[in-house]
């Protein structure tokens, strides 16, 4: 070990931020100095946090600190490398961004206890932090051992659905099938989150080793991991690991010497929000348009190539060898009584500290916000957040101090993908909705009729709201047909619309109706239109 | 070599990592962007055809599905800006005014020198540096009016 390590978060939220410049930077200055045999530079995972700037950690004094140009990177090493004196002015004040210590302290790793810490793209580093021994105590113990853990725990899903992960892998393995496969659900779309990004570039190795146990546990041999298109960087991570992994024999043909082999390989997505629901996945990923499947047959008994099909999000497989290595109870003591363990949230918007925290289920969205956000952006007040992704609901200022968990939706605050979407003041209701539909309209894969055309329909409304156009009725008729999407579409998409739409129009009802008869937008962000020659068609309902 | 046998070599490449039939044919189609232009012309989507054994008609169902992929021919450089919530509400558009306006094109419209491709893309899953954007397969975040100025001019300056 050498005297000073320097750990540079290299995530793609990170290298945006110049971080790899930065990094090389540093690198030379160090071997410029003849320092290379006392100062390590690693690579690493997200610290968790983005400011405006590259972050950077110097153990062991265990500081961080923040740049924004390259003379600020040469002063901090000057002074700090050359002659060990902090330079506060670029200290990250951690203190500062968790203003609440309680939340600082709540913050439980469990999904992401390497990100960070281990460069993700050394498996020793791994397996130095226990990396495959949960793997390798799996394929000692009996496939329903392993199962009557995960069930145990209370794992659920975490990719929005929230299934229990234990009895899904039970049933796939009662499936009786020469042939199975083990799905990876990395087609992360659902907006505003950007955890599995996390995980995958940041500790691919952990998914990897979930997906093996599971193939183990289910009687499947083959897994797949189905990665956006878009996610580049991910792709190039996770297939380093997967390389390395078969080299060190932990991956491929008798994996540890047993009589199980498996076998991982990655699939790219090509652009289509519906892809992230399990079936639609399923079909894209054997080369067919992503267009859900009707339900049952579950995969667990019919899923890929019409095989028993295990499938999990990211989230919920990096939970796995930690539940495996640590037991269930040591699981179930985080969490609330019907949701256990922790959550992954992406905590965006109008917040002053962007970034991921893992905390156990049944913490509250203002430990979030004012905890690891450090409050609203720019002195703003807030107006409202969105839990759980587009898909989820609206929530008010008055509804923060809820726990949030896999019950909060009773509460009106969906927990779906762990998103949490920070709108200050500036912002416009009918402008926000407007944006959701748009949304809906786009990914709507056409295969249902009240999806396809409803979500027009929806957006034709609300476009004409915002500009000046609306009347009284359309807020009726917004509510009325996004109930009616939401109870007569065919998957999980369409069904899903009145969650927004409805949390919207009822908490901001009067921002909506300032929008009509008026002379311009309320909160002044819609730009309003005259009526112009070509007239608007909304449909009666 | 023509482009379409330099495609058909790159998909016999391909499909030897095929593990499950038709299980490489979006990685096929991705490829094929990269050849031509950034969009799937009938001559390689015959090409696929052949080489995989699927429909034409099947080429032409995922390529106008996907909003990856593009059946009309595209700039050198595809622009994807970010259009969901998260980036709407930290001033995204402001950046949507901008973007269009250097360019001069509206979405989904390719600049007259054929430089760029304008498009929207949803989220990208780099939330915590919105409002972001790629080009081709570079990211770029943190945006400002003043920063898209200075990347579109690196991609121009390339060019002369």
């Amino acid at each position: 070990m050498k005297a000073m390590t320097i750990l540079f978060s290299l995530d793609s939220n990170s290298l945006l931020n110049g971080a790899k410049s930065y990094e090389s930077m540093i690198k030379n200055l160090v071997s410029e100095y003849n320092m290379s045999d006392v100062v390590e530079i690693i690579e690493t995972g997200s610290f968790g946090f983005y400011g405006k700037g590259s972050v950077f950690q110097i153990l062991p004094d265990d500081v961080y600190y923040i740049v924004n140009s390259t003379d600020e990177l040469k002063e901090i090493f000057e002074e700090h490398v050359l002659k060990g004196r902090n330079v506060p002015k670029f200290l990250l004040d951690k203190e500062k961004l968790t203003l609440a210590d309680i939340s600082k302290l709540k913050e439980t790793r469990i999904v992401l206890r390497n990100v960070g810490l281990i460069d993700p793209s050394s498996i020793e580093e791994y397996i130095g932090r226990d990396g495959y021994v949960a793997l390798y105590k799996a394929l000692k113990m009996k496939q329903t051992e392993i199962i009557d853990i995960l069930k145990d725990s209370g794992l659920r899903g975490r990719g929005g659905a929230g299934f229990p992960t234990g009895l899904k892998w039970e049933m796939t393995l009662k499936s009786k099938n020469d042939r199975k496969y083990v799905l990876c659900n990395a087609d992360e779309g659902e907006p505003g989150t950007f955890k599995d990004r996390l995980i995958l570039e940041g500790d691919p190795h952990s998914v990897l080793e979930a997906m093996a146990i599971g193939g183990y546990a289910v009687g499947a041999q083959l897994g797949y991991i189905y990665i956006r298109g878009e996610y580049h960087n991910s792709i190039q991570k996770v297939q380093k690991a997967i390389d390395d992994a078969e080299s060190a024999g932990l991956l491929g043909d008798h994996i540890f010497g047993s009589d199980f082999s498996f076998k991982i390989s990655i699939r790219p997505g090509a652009g289509a929000y519906v892809v992230g629901d399990e079936t639609a996945l399923m079909e894209s990923l054997e080369g067919k348009v992503g267009r859900p499947r009707l339900k049952p047959p579950y995969p667990t008994e019919y899923g890929l190539y019409g095989k028993p099909t295990l499938i999990n999000n990211v989230e919920t497989f990096a939970n796995v060898p930690w539940i495996i290595l640590n037991g269930s109870n040591a699981f179930k003591s985080y969490g609330t009584q019907r949701s256990k363990g922790t959550k992954v949230f992406s905590l965006i918007g109008n917040v002053n500290s962007k970034g991921v925290a893992e905390l156990p289920l049944g913490s509250t969205l203002r430990e979030l916000i004012y905890g690891f956000g450090g409050g609203i952006a720019n002195g703003r007040n807030l107006k409202m957040v969105q839990t759980g992704g587009t898909a989820g609901t609206f929530v008010t200022p008055d509804k923060l101090d809820i726990p949030v968990d896999y019950e909060s939706i009773k509460d009106g605050i969906s927990l779906g993908s762990g998103a949490v979407l920070v709108i200050d003041d500036k912002n416009c209701a009918v402008d926000v909705a407007k944006k959701v539909a748009r949304f809906y309209m786009h990914e709507s894969c056409g295969k249902c009729t009240p999806c396809r055309e409803g979500t027009r329909e929806l957006y034709t409304l609300l476009d004409e709201i915002s500009k000046g156009r609306g009347k009284t009725e359309y807020i009726e008729r917004i509510k009325n047909l996004s109930q009616e999407i939401a109870d007569t579409s065919f998957c999980g998409l369409g069904q899903s619309i009145n969650m927004p739409i409805l949390s919207l129009v009822d908490n901001f009802k009067d921002e909506f109706l300032g929008h009509i008869g008026a002379s311009e937008c309320p909160v002044g962000v819609c730009e309003f239109e005259k009526a112009k020659g070509k007239k608007q068609t909304v449909y009666k309902l | 070599m023509d482009k379409v046998q330099v495609l058909k070599e790159r998909i016999r490449e391909i499909e030897s990592h095929q593990l499950e039939k038709g299980d490489m044919l979006l990685s096929a189609l991705h490829a094929t962007q990269e050849l031509f232009d950034n969009s799937i012309p009938l001559e390689a989507a015959k090409a696929i055809s052949d080489e995989l054994d699927v429909k034409v008609e099947r080429i032409y169902e995922l390529a106008t599905f996907y909003s990856m992929y593009s059946t009309k021919p595209r700039g050198k450089h595809l622009i994807r800006l970010c259009e969901s919530l998260p980036c709407h509400v930290i001033e995204g558009p402001k950046i949507t005014k901008k973007l269009k306006e250097i360019l001069n094109v509206d979405f989904g419209q390719t600049t007259k020198d054929g430089l760029f491709t304008l498009e929207t893309t949803s989220c990208l899953g780099i939330c915590g540096v919105g409002p972001v954007m790629m080009i081709d397969d570079e990211t770029y975040g943190n945006l400002t009016p003043e920063k898209i100025e200075s990347i579109v001019q690196k991609y121009r300056g390339e060019e002369s």
